[in-house]
């Protein structure tokens, strides 16, 4: 009985296109290796997707990246050396995030160099106010003169 | 015959629009009542004609129409009504003209509301958004015509994208579109601000309203999308940092800069020249996001290059609009007055400090975002920009601004006490404490630290947050301070709730995931399955016929302590129009926590099942719903209605109403 429904199933579920994200047949049998593909499959692209990590995709060639990052961590590589056995295959464009080189150094500088830009910016705004603000306050003769006058009124 | 008539009334709507960019700022220049008055009128005309052309279209679809082109690419006779109807704007054409019909009501809403205000400034507004108005109207008729005719028509269109034949797709363009064009209101608001040369909190109190309706839209459509891609894509993931959410995020973080600086604004006349330069930030924004997602430039750099004439033509409504406003934002923006002076330690710092990590954070996104458009433009090398860098960069930014969330309603105006603010907030500190411990003994392991980390932030801006609320009613007994807690400003509430809702959504994320747990398992009927607590048994599968869709379903009886729970039916769908598979995941809600189910592929009889626990997610959606309901309460309070017809004038007699007219 539970053969047939088996072939059922087949039947009724083969031909619905391609596979989902990382199969079980895929999977380690290490916990801890496979822990460690699945962090690594969260920042390769998928190549022939649109902004997919290859850890979320259907596609095929997600499939042999997934494959090929588990051969290469049963083979003993590093995290490291993993990525760049695949970059050195793919280019720099399948990493997610990317290494710090020449032509990336914009990007990973920008957002300290633009917070630093916008304090400073602030820190003077505000200095220009508080200059304002201390006009504003009274002098000790002006206070003197209040407390005098206060005090006649009483 | 109504096609043309949709068409015709689409040139017409150019037509007016122009009249509308030109009579009315040409009136206020020379002080001509009779040209500024044509902004009503024009305003109206416009999107009374564009409205026409929307149902021409709408009409097209719902009777399956062929003879358009653009119904025939995006439709189907077999597709059911709501998915014809949102259909509409599933496509550049239809979603562009959806776009101006949105304009073009704000642009009729600021030309009718509003009485009180300066017949000039009302001008001079309804004439920049005549001027966006022409910009899109132009590009739509030049470029991307849905009126388009396709002869002979054919039997049968081609299908809308099986993953937009969603209800999210109903509800979510047309709610990310109000969000970003209402800030082309903002927008003309600045702009008219530098034209006039006159900024000041009465100003603040116009544009307010407008940046909160449009900030709630926005967060509204954007946490729809969100789910919407969290259901429907069908990988259980809730934000990508895609180009395309970051086209939604990054107006987002400026509008909410910006409403925060428009406080300040009204309320202690300072910020002012940074307000304006905020607005038109917040609406450049926006027209890049809309330039982003409609050029094709996203896709590939070389898809854009192939054929640009949409993209083109959009970059040039970008360049016009950004650079003309800033230019004169550069030149006019040294006549404008600096206002009130404040300490450094006080709630105008307070908001500066938000503005100046919102914006960053902001910045960061753009430059992520752009980069590697940019990089491979100029040097023709390939990057990806993904969630990595993102995570690392923004999650660093944002963190500051949400522990400093709770103090900053807590110091004074002008010059505030951080110790006495410190003190006041001890209790929400404890809290923060004890949910980090507990985060921290529940997760264990390697996540402890950063689900300690997160809940506490959670933590304290909840209560944080209520913690403000509380403070307000002062001392006494219960009943008076209850009393008064109900008679707060409506801002006030608005305020902590959307402040409460920050922290809801954190709790989300962080709960997502710190907790999140999954199991990626090959079934055969009868088998069974367990996680955090339920046992799903794959009970049989069959197939389905759908309207115009099959899927092939499989069936799972969820338990849990013996006794049944839930059904859940993950599916694999496909439709025959455009032979494209989709996963359709199955979502058994449980409080705030989910069950989630996706079907993958099939080998030797067995079905490989992915089943996620996704604890605590929903308040990811109900801190947005939290901070929109927030905002909504703050556009309703009485102090801010100043730009909306106020009901009292409706009692005055015609002579004192006509009078009234005459100034």
């Amino acid at each position: 009985m539970k053969r047939s429904a088996a072939l059922v199933i087949a039947a009724v579920l083969s031909a619905s296109g391609p596979a989902l994200a990382v199969n079980p047949s895929e999977q380690l049998d290490d916990p801890r290796l496979e822990a460690r593909a699945r962090d690594l499959a969260a920042e390769l692209r998928c190549l022939v997707c649109q902004n997919q990590s290859i850890d979320e995709s259907e596609a095929d060639l997600a499939k042999d990246l997934r494959l090929l990052v588990r051969e290469r961590l049963v083979a003993g590589d590093t995290d490291e050396a993993v990525l760049a056995y695949i970059t050195d295959r793919y280019g720099n464009f399948v990493l997610l995030k990317p290494p710090v080189t020449g032509s990336t150094l914009i990007l990973w500088a920008a957002p300290a160099v633009i917070a630093l830009i916008a304090l400073v910016g602030a820190g003077f705004y505000v200095r220009g106010r508080r200059k304002v603000a201390g006009a504003e306050q009274l002098s000790e003769e002006e206070e003197a003169e209040v407390a005098a006058i206060l005090a006649k009124r009483h | 015959m109504l096609n043309e008539l949709g068409h015709v009334a689409l040139i017409l709507a150019l037509a007016v629009a122009i009249v509308q960019s030109l009579a009315p700022i040409v009136g206020a220049r020379r002080g001509d009542a009779r040209l500024m008055a044509m902004a009503t009128p024009t305003a109206v005309t416009t999107f009374a004609l564009v409205a026409l052309a929307f149902v021409a279209l709408t009409t097209a679809y719902v009777r399956s129409d062929f003879s358009l082109v653009n119904v025939f690419e995006n439709s189907h006779s077999q597709k059911p009504l709501i998915y014809k109807i949102s259909g509409v704007w599933g496509n550049h054409e239809g979603s562009m003209l959806l776009w101006a019909l949105i304009l073009t009501v704000f642009g009729m809403l600021a030309a009718t509301l509003g009485r009180g205000m300066p017949a000039s400034l009302r001008a001079t507004v309804v004439a920049v958004q005549g001027w966006i108005a022409t910009a899109f109207l132009l590009f739509i008729l030049a470029t991307s015509n849905p009126f388009e005719r396709l002869l002979p028509a054919p039997f049968e269109g081609r299908d809308l994208n099986p993953l937009l034949q969603d209800i999210g797709l109903a509800i979510h363009p047309p709610l990310l579109y109000l969000g970003y064009v209402g800030f082309s209101i903002v927008f003309a608001f600045a702009v008219a601000a530098l034209i006039e040369g006159r900024l000041d909190a009465a100003w603040a109190r116009w544009v307010r309203p407008w940046a909160l309706l449009s900030w709630i839209f926005l967060t509204l459509g954007i946490a729809m999308g969100s789910y919407w891609a969290y259901y429907e894509l069908g990988w259980g993931g809730w934000w990508y940092w895609d180009p395309v959410e970051n086209a939604s995020f990054m107006p987002w973080l400026a509008g909410t800069a910006l409403l925060h600086s428009a406080a300040v604004m009204e309320k202690r006349d300072a910020l002012k020249v940074w307000t304006v330069l905020l607005a038109l930030i917040t609406f450049s924004l926006s027209l890049l996001g809309t330039f982003l997602v409609r050029s094709g430039v996203l896709t590939s750099v070389h898809a854009f290059a192939s054929d640009p004439t949409r993209g083109l033509f959009i970059l040039m409504i970008l360049v016009l609009f950004i650079g003309g406003s800033f230019t004169l934002f550069a030149l006019r923006a040294g006549t404008l007055r600096a206002g009130g002076a404040f300490a450094p330690i006080s709630r105008e710092g307070a908001l500066v400090v938000n503005n100046v990590i919102l914006t960053t954070a902001c910045a960061t996104v753009l430059v992520g975002t752009l980069y590697p458009l940019a990089l491979e433009t100029l040097t023709g090398e390939k990057i990806s920009v993904g969630p990595p860098y993102f995570n690392m960069t923004f999650i660093p930014l944002i963190t500051p601004l949400l522990i400093l969330v709770p103090v900053g309603p807590l110091l004074a105006w002008k010059r505030g006490d951080l110790a006495a603010a410190a003190e006041r907030l001890v209790f929400a500190g404890v809290a923060a404490v004890l949910a980090a411990a507990l985060a921290a003994w529940l997760a264990g392991g390697e996540t402890a630290l950063t689900a300690a980390f997160g809940v506490g932030l959670a933590g304290w801006l909840i209560v944080g947050g209520l913690a403000e609320l509380a403070l307000r009613t002062g001392r006494g007994t219960a009943g008076a301070r209850l009393r008064r807690l109900l008679h707060l400003p409506r801002a006030t509430w608005g305020s902590a709730f959307a402040h409460v809702g920050v922290g809801v959504t954190v709790l989300g994320i962080v709960s997502l995931s710190s907790f999140e747990t999954e199991v990626i398992r090959d079934m055969v009927p009868g088998d069974q399955a367990r996680i955090a607590g339920y046992t799903l048994t794959f009970e049989r599968a069959e197939r389905r016929q759908g309207p115009n869709y099959n899927d092939a379903t499989a069936i799972f009886a969820v338990s849990a302590a013996g006794r049944r729970v839930a059904t859940l039916e993950p599916a694999r769908r496909v439709y025959p129009a455009r032979q494209m598979p989709t996963t359709e995941a199955a979502i058994k809600t449980f409080g705030a926590s989910q069950l989630y189910v996706t079907l993958g592929e099939v080998t030797d009889g067995r079905v490989t099942v992915r089943l996620f626990y996704k604890p605590l997610v929903l308040f990811i959606w109900i801190g947005a719903l939290l901070a929109a309901f927030g905002g909504l309460l703050s556009l309703v309070d009485r102090r801010l209605r100043i730009g909306l017809p106020a009901p009292a004038r409706r009692k005055m007699g015609p002579a004192v109403r006509a009078e009234a007219g005459a100034t």
